[in-house]
């Protein structure tokens, strides 16, 4: 008998009306419309607190985002939870939403952050720079595959 | 020639945004200027233009990605006159009003469980490294649980009437695109009667830091002001819709029901140049003396009463305090906003079991127009949008006064106050200094600009400078 999926979520997050910082929900976009079996995605403006109940849900998660910098077309690691300082709605990291659900909720599910390069950030415009556009292509194929496959143990 | 410093507080922490606090010190460390900057320019109201008016209340959504419900809904209004819908249906208004309880009640919990109460329960003065919402989760688990579960009821309620987190649709120019099926009425009544006991719970916590504080929350960035908000027809308490009232800091009238759409006959803004966020006022009282504040705490000095039993009960406590005038205390938010807490759930209940959320009668059109003005209480305060739309039905002209706006002229006030007292004079600043000067930002829960948030900033920098523009000392804190 084979085993059970793995239960993953996927997080696309940022703003989507402020040019590369819609990098991730674009790609959440993109993974929703595959419709994996046993896959949840979803897109939000950032992390909330809240996410820690989520995650706690699942037995994977990825988190992805725009990176201002970093290597292109984008980065993809383990994570584990880490407790800042500082919380605030605009900026609860994914280490620390992990925090949260080891905390609240004793979660021990492993995450990733996928980091994929972005170039303009200053403005309001709802589209991605070309170059953006190139590494949103370029991480939908390395998610869709990794996904797919369901084997987390060779990252990127 | 004296010497000044320049302390640079940037961005704040625990602030929804990125914003900046410069106090400046003479040679003797006495405060002679304290400033509350906000950083990043909004060019969002030019960005609206040429876009077509049906699209506006989800392209506002891009501007804030804390309240993006409170800009859909105020968006929505306004594009509900251009579409000429005088009255929405039944299940449109309710189903807005469901989806902006949801906000509020969201917005408050985690300002109130994660951002402030570290502050409240910890002490101002505590270590940094305790007075965080990790120190709440070890000391009060349970607390942080309720915080998280509580949020996320909120959201809930928001992702039922709006859709999507991020691309909300709900609310469309003449009402609202979907109804609330049985199935999920019935998942958020499962819940209510807890979300009931947590919010009286927070609401006692809130009201008993007041009470057994009451010497500094009476001192600390208190200063008399006007307040303002909307009021329903009969006086109470309408996070939705109403007309304009504003008083002044005795409690006197200086304005009532009026007619939100023609606020620009009582309001106007001031521009100042060291900071991008306007200074709105009330024209008649002149730009010197006419700012007002706005948000839980003046809500709770505009009202006459609150429609749902318990929120009343607990408003007339809160009211008791002042002896009926006008509470100005700035730590008086944090009770005033668990008030707004429960009645937003008392509400939640009452609509939930309402059949109209049910209803298939959605939509109302009516002639077109060219101008719309939407107001809303949001859960920072008053939002007004106003738009102008050609005939060919683009956005030609967008201005709004949002919240934090409104504030900008009292959270400077309490900048400046709360330096005054903490820091002036002192040899040196600590960080307990400076934290009291973001507790007082902080009351306001300001959402200071929807700023990019992609991998790889700092929240909190504190620079000092000497009069000739020399940094003298740098501190900051990573996450």
């Amino acid at each position: 008998m084979s085993n059970p999926l793995p239960k993953i979520l996927f997080i696309g997050y940022g703003n989507p009306g402020r040019l590369d910082d819609g990098l991730g929900p674009a790609l959440a976009a993109r993974i929703e419309a595959l419709s994996l079996k046993g896959m949840t995605v979803e897109a939000d403006y950032q992390l909330a607190v809240e996410n820690a109940f989520e995650v706690s849900m699942h037995d994977i998660v990825i988190f992805a985002d725009a990176a201002v910098r970093g290597k292109a077309p984008f980065f993809f690691k383990e994570i584990h939870p880490r407790s800042p300082l500082t919380l605030g709605s605009h900026s609860v990291s994914p280490e620390a939403v992990l925090f949260f659900a080891e905390r609240l909720f004793h979660s021990s599910t492993r995450a990733y952050v996928l980091g994929i390069r972005g170039y303009e950030f200053n403005g309001y415009n709802e589209r991605l720079s070309e170059r953006a556009e190139k590494n949103l292509e370029e991480a939908f194929q390395f998610v869709a595959k990794l996904v797919q496959s369901g084997n987390f143990n060779n990252t990127y | 020639m004296a010497k000044t410093k320049v302390i640079e507080i940037e961005p704040l922490s625990r602030v929804e945004g990125h914003g900046k606090v410069s106090i400046h010190l003479d040679e003797h460390n006495n405060v002679q200027e304290a400033r509350l900057h906000i950083v990043e320019f909004r060019g969002f109201e030019r960005f609206i233009r040429g876009r077509p008016f049906w699209e506006v209340p989800v392209i506002v959504q891009r501007l804030c990605g804390i309240c993006p419900v409170s800009h859909q809904l105020a968006a929505a209004k306004a594009m509900d006159i251009i579409v000429g819908a005088k009255k929405l249906t039944p299940t449109a208004e309710k189903i807005r009003r469901l989806m902006n309880y949801g906000q509020i009640m969201q917005s408050h919990v985690l300002h109130f469980f994660h951002l402030c109460s570290p502050d409240l329960l910890f002490g101002f003065d505590a270590d940094p490294e305790i007075r965080n919402v990790f120190g709440i989760i070890k000391k009060m688990p349970d607390l942080a649980v309720q915080g998280v579960m509580m949020r996320k009821y909120g959201q809930e309620i928001i992702r039922a009437t709006s859709g999507k987190k991020i691309h909300g649709t709900g609310a469309v120019p003449g009402g609202v695109n979907k109804n609330l099926s049985l199935e999920e009425r019935d998942s958020f009544l499962k819940d209510i009667d807890q979300m009931k006991k947590w919010a009286l719970g927070a609401l006692t916590l809130a009201k008993n830091y007041t009470l057994e504080h009451i010497d500094t929350v009476k001192e600390f960035a208190a200063f008399n002001s006007s307040h303002l908000s909307l009021v329903r027809e009969d006086g109470a308490l309408d996070l939705y819709h109403g007309n304009l009232r504003a008083i002044d800091a005795g409690g006197n009238i200086i304005f009532d029901q009026v007619d939100y759409k023609k606020f620009n006959d009582y309001i106007m803004e001031e521009v100042r140049s060291w900071s991008y966020n306007k200074f709105p006022f009330i024209k008649s009282r002149g730009h010197i003396d006419g700012w007002y504040r706005v948000g839980p705490l003046s809500r709770m000095n505009t009202v006459g009463f609150i429609d749902t039993p318990v929120a009343q009960k607990a408003l007339e406590e809160f009211k008791g305090l002042t002896k009926g005038k006008p509470n100005h205390m700035s730590l008086a938010y944090h009770w005033a906003r668990m008030i707004e807490v429960l009645h937003c759930v008392e509400k939640i209940e009452e609509l939930l079991n309402d059949p109209d959320l049910q209803g298939s009668d959605l939509i109302v059109k009516g002639d077109r127009t060219e101008e719309g003005i939407g107001v809303i209480e949001a859960p920072r305060g008053t939002l007004f949008h106003h738009y102008r739309v050609n005939e060919d039905g683009q956005v030609t002209y967008c201005n709004l006064i949002v919240s934090s706006t409104s504030n900008n002229e009292a959270m400077n006030r309490a900048v400046t106050k709360v330096a005054h007292d903490h820091i002036s004079g002192k040899p040196t600043i600590t960080e307990a200094m400076l934290n009291h000067v973001e507790v007082a930002v902080r009351a306001y829960d300001p959402c200071l600009s929807c700023a990019t948030h992609a991998l790889g900033q700092m929240p909190l920098v504190i620079e000092m400078y000497d009069v000739h523009g020399s940094l003298l000392e740098r501190k900051g804190k990573c996450v």
